[in-house]
């Protein structure tokens, strides 16, 4: 395993709310977790750090909180999607994508630059 | 903003307020996290402890994890207010003394502020309660100076200023001398006495006045011999008539003496209670009704208008005054029969209202503001005190990790907590006092019944509360940052450094603060002397035992009979048990006035008559006010309508007239062809205020000119109340139709006169008081921190000899030392701010050496009293116990 990589600012939000659309209501360790296994443990992820990502979520009315009994019969507090929320996921995994493309593309061709630079 | 963020700022500013439950659910969650991790680990296969670990390292801190989800879901900077709100609060109240004394003495403080302000506002920077006050001028001939007649216009002068002027929109005028006419409500009952004025036509609409209830004047209802029409003050409607909407219309019966108004009159409307004319225009009065004044009556009667204007909108006061300057020649000179020049003084409304006070006010402000910073001092000096008391609590928290920043945050929190609750009781005391002084109708100030505490005054209290925190929080807040931490962790102990640097602040405050007050006593102290002087003025009369009451003359204008009518009302009232002297006048001196023109025969050739006030008396009135007679005779009963006409006059007429001579014999023109002979010249008289000299005056006899009313005058030692139904009784048996009214002690008339300087000296002394009190509870403060300070030194000092007596010594030098210095400082300040008063001080010099030495010796004794409590402990200081300890 390489290196892990650190989160940039909202991604892990982004994060969050793909979990919550693809597996139902979760609570905060099960989100953390399920983070660490798609991303093949490739994240650097305090999994403290997930609370106040739910919370700003929650307040923007992305993601609903709701308390109720866990696998093992403990009581937890169970977070799900909402329908702004998949609005929101549309548009910033649109976002998301154009920009790795642009990145992508960008990338590619920045090494060639810099040789021209270098001929001058 | 998008909706979805409005909707977080909301989320955020609701957790501030909900951070317990939130911090609890959070608290509940984490925990089930790492339970749950820790479970799986378990379940892997990891041994328990092993399993908590790794559970552990994955979550990370769980501080970081809580402090970030408190920062996502709400406002930090909020929550740490909110956080520091809450610890000042638990801190204040372990500490209820300390903080129940810092919040009176701050509320006495913005109190006197905040009620010096409502006043200072009402009278001087609040608008008049008049349509684009700003525009209304008030016009004064002889400069403003001198008797009602001095200033006032004729009708003539008035309709013809009126006419040819550009620059007004509108000149209009009332009649000054109300007084003049009595008017009585007659209805059920004895004849009730009422108080009415007569405006102009475009009195109200000038001032931009719309009646509450039903209509102004119109034109047809302005001229002589009309139907009687009129309109109702707002409080007399509601007092007389219950506030009935439909006494429009109605008639009232009001009978007027002497003027021609006399019969029905007409209700036309009913003005709003936003407009109080005797506040404005005639402090003290109560206006009941307003009626047409007619022209064409006054036109015959001389000076008796007062002048107002409402400039054109863009024409300054300077523009209407070179226009008047222009205009009044030309006039004059088209109107050879007026008998002055009407040269005018135009003065802004606000300005001739509020004119006299401006001072006085001004001095009032400036001394509740020093106030203010003796009061601030004060409670810095209390909370460096506290400060140092807890200097050990805020190292510790430093030492935990708290922020300097955030120290002194805490610090401005508390400070401004304190100022806050202290505005608010202030308020309170802010309220009661305008409620008292709006209830002063024996106060002549202008618009005091309308003073009250208002927005701008919640306004003013706002931005003193925070500008007192600031003050008073700085050096406590400055002392709590400042601290080496070591040094406080390790001090606390005597004789330390940090403990003598924070007592050298602490006595620099008392100092400026005896200072301060030192101001103040000298400057109240100036004023009650000034005060004191005035009380012993020679009036020229005895005011004390002398009361007098408005009676109608009933003589139908015909002076012939009127000797007769006197003499009989006056035997009557002369033989009433307990009255010792009585007479008749139009007008008491200090009260109203009016004038004539007067020149001594010998001197017409070189000039013109000049004023003189004129009273129209009985025989028997110069000596029932105690007037004393200097030369010749007092006017007697042989005095007729028919014999040579007669005038008593004072030393200030014969002085002008005929100086260096006798007048006693003299023949002078008083307002008419025949000449008038001099009986008998009296002791000056202060006839317009206590502090200015007698003007010329003259006292004829009422069976040879006619009155501007008539008012009774006794001396008796009986109480008032039990001589007036006596007098009232004999006087309706006379005439039938003598109205309802009252005795005025002279007195009071006095009191009336001298009650703005009475208002400034009282207000001034309690703030000096005051200020005094909070000097040596500062004194007293500083003091005993410096003896419990030293109090091992002490000890060990008495241990090796010195007496009790010497170490007592020892403090009260100390407490000399620092009030000395401040007494100092503080006459020198003083002395500046003394000469700045001067014009309100009276028969005082502004550097009164007697009043400073006193002043400075009070100040001083007061200071050394409060030192001499530690200096007591001081002297009682066990050296065994404190050698032990």
């Amino acid at each position: 395993m390489g290196e892990r990589l650190e989160l940039l600012q909202g991604t892990l939000d982004l994060m969050v709310l793909q979990t919550l659309a693809g597996m139902g209501p979760l609570h905060g360790y099960g989100i953390a977790r399920r983070i660490e296994q798609v991303s093949g443990e490739a994240v650097l992820l305090n999994q403290g750090t997930i609370y106040a990502s739910l919370v700003r979520l929650q307040q923007r009315g992305w993601i609903s909180a709701e308390w109720g009994v866990s696998d093992n019969g403990r009581r937890a507090k169970f977070y799900a999607i909402t329908r702004s929320g998949r609005v929101q996921l549309a548009r910033d995994t649109d976002y998301w994508r154009r920009l790795s493309d642009v990145m992508g593309r960008m990338l590619a061709v920045a090494p060639l630059a810099v040789e021209r630079e270098g001929k001058k | 903003m998008r909706i979805d963020s409005l909707r977080r700022a909301w989320n955020r500013v609701l957790a501030v307020f909900r951070r317990a439950p939130l911090d609890a659910d959070l608290d509940d969650e984490i925990a089930f996290h790492i339970e749950t991790a820790i479970k799986e680990n378990v379940r892997r296969g990891m041994a328990p402890e092993e399993a908590e670990r790794q559970a552990l390292v994955r979550f990370g801190s769980v501080a970081h994890a809580m402090e970030e989800h408190r920062e996502a879901r709400a406002l930090p900077a909020l929550d740490a207010l909110a956080q520091d709100l809450r610890f000042t609060l638990r801190t204040l109240r372990r500490d209820r003394a300390f903080a129940g004394v810092v919040t009176l003495v701050l509320a006495l403080g913005i109190g006197a502020n905040v009620a010096v302000f409502s006043v200072v506002n009402t009278i001087l920077l609040r608008r008049l309660p008049f349509h684009e006050p700003e525009r209304l001028v008030w016009m004064a001939t002889n400069g403003g100076k001198g008797g009602l007649s001095d200033q006032t216009y004729t009708v003539a002068a008035f309709e013809e200023f009126q006419r040819h002027n550009r620059s007004f929109e509108a000149v209009t005028a009332y009649q000054t001398f109300f007084s003049s006419v009595q008017y009585k409500l007659v209805g059920k009952g004895a004849p009730l006495p009422v108080a009415g004025i007569e405006v102009a036509e475009n009195f109200l609409p000038a001032l931009g006045v719309q009646p509450a209830l039903g209509r102004l004047f119109t034109s047809a209802e302005c001229h002589k011999g009309s139907r009687a029409v009129a309109l109702l003050s707002h409080a007399f409607w509601e007092r007389q008539f219950g506030g009935d909407p439909a006494i429009v219309g109605k008639t009232l019966t009001i009978d007027a003496a002497p003027a021609d108004i006399t019969g029905p009159v007409t209700v036309v409307g009913v003005l709003p209670a936003s407009f109080d004319f005797g506040s404005v225009f005639s402090p003290g009065m109560q206006v009941d009704f307003y009626v047409p004044a007619y022209m064409d009556f006054w036109r015959t009667w001389g000076n008796t208008l007062a002048v107002v204007g409402r400039l054109k909108p863009g024409v300054s006061l300077a523009q209407a005054q070179s226009e008047a300057d222009l205009l009044f020649p030309q006039l004059r000179a088209a109107h050879r029969e007026w008998f002055s020049d009407y040269k005018s003084t135009l003065f802004p409304l606000q300005a001739h209202v509020s004119g006299k006070l401006r001072r006085s006010l001004f001095v009032l402000w400036c001394a509740v503001g020093l106030i203010l910073l003796i009061v601030c001092i004060n409670v810095s000096n209390l909370l460096l005190a506290r400060a140092l008391s807890r200097g050990k609590e805020f190292a510790m928290r430093a030492a935990l990790g708290a922020g300097r920043g955030r120290l002194v945050r805490q610090s401005l929190t508390e400070s401004l907590v304190l100022s806050l609750a202290g505005a608010a009781l202030g308020l309170v005391f802010a309220w009661a006092i305008t409620f008292f002084l709006a209830r002063q109708n024996q106060m002549v100030l202008p618009l005091l019944s309308t003073v009250r505490v208002d927005a701008a005054a919640l306004g003013w209290t706002a931005l003193i509360a925070i500008a007192v925190a600031a003050l008073f929080g700085i050096a406590p807040a400055i002392r709590v940052s400042g601290g080496n931490l070591q040094e406080v962790l390790k001090d606390g102990g005597p004789g330390m450094s940090h403990g003598r640097r924070h007592e050298r602040v602490r006595s620099a405050l008392v100092v400026a603060e005896v200072a301060l007050a030192c101001v103040l006593v000298v400057g109240a102290g100036l004023l009650l002397r000034s005060f004191a002087r005035l009380l012993d003025v020679d009036l020229g009369f005895q005011p004390a035992h002398v009361a007098a009451i408005p009676i109608e003359l009933d003589d139908s204008g015909d002076r012939l009979k009127r000797g007769p009518v006197l003499q009989e009302i006056l035997d009557h009232i002369r033989a009433i048990p307990g009255i010792e002297a009585a007479g008749m006048t139009d007008m008491l001196p200090l009260d109203r006035n009016r004038s004539w023109g007067f020149v001594a025969r010998e001197n017409l050739r070189d000039r013109k008559p000049h004023g003189a006030f004129v009273y129209v008396v009985t025989p028997g009135y110069l000596e029932t006010m105690g007037m004393r007679l200097v030369a010749g005779r007092d006017i007697s009963w042989r005095d007729q309508s028919d014999t040579e006409p007669v005038a008593v006059i004072n030393e200030a007429a014969a002085r002008r007239e005929w100086p260096g001579q006798d007048p006693v014999g003299r023949l002078a023109y008083i307002a008419g062809r025949v000449p008038w002979r001099i009986i008998g010249v009296i002791k000056d008289v202060r006839e317009s205020s206590l502090e200015e000299q007698a003007s010329v005056q003259m006292y004829l006899p009422l069976t040879q000119a006619d009155p501007e009313g008539t008012e009774l005058v006794v001396r008796t030692r009986l109480p008032i109340s039990s001589i007036e139904p006596v007098v009232l009784g004999a006087l309706r048996r006379l005439n039938p139709g003598q109205p309802r009214t009252q005795f005025r002690p002279i007195q009071q008339i006095v009191d009336h006169a001298v009650s703005p300087r009475r208002f400034l000296m009282v207000l001034v002394t309690c703030f000096a008081v005051f200020g005094l009190l909070l000097a040596s509870i500062g004194i007293y403060g500083v003091i005993s921190y410096s003896v419990s300070r030293q109090s091992q030194e002490i000890g060990i000092r008495m241990a090796l000899g010195a007496t009790a007596g010497r170490v007592q010594l020892g403090v009260v030098v100390q407490t000399f030392r620092l009030t000395a210095i401040g007494i100092g400082i503080g006459c020198a300040a003083a002395f500046a701010v003394a000469r700045a008063i001067a014009p309100l001080l009276f028969g005082t010099e502004p550097a009164d050496p007697l009043i400073f030495t006193a002043m400075a010796a009070l100040l001083g004794a007061v200071a050394l009293l409060a030192g001499q409590i530690p200096a007591r402990r001081a002297a009682l200081i066990d050296p065994a116990a404190v050698l032990r300890g």
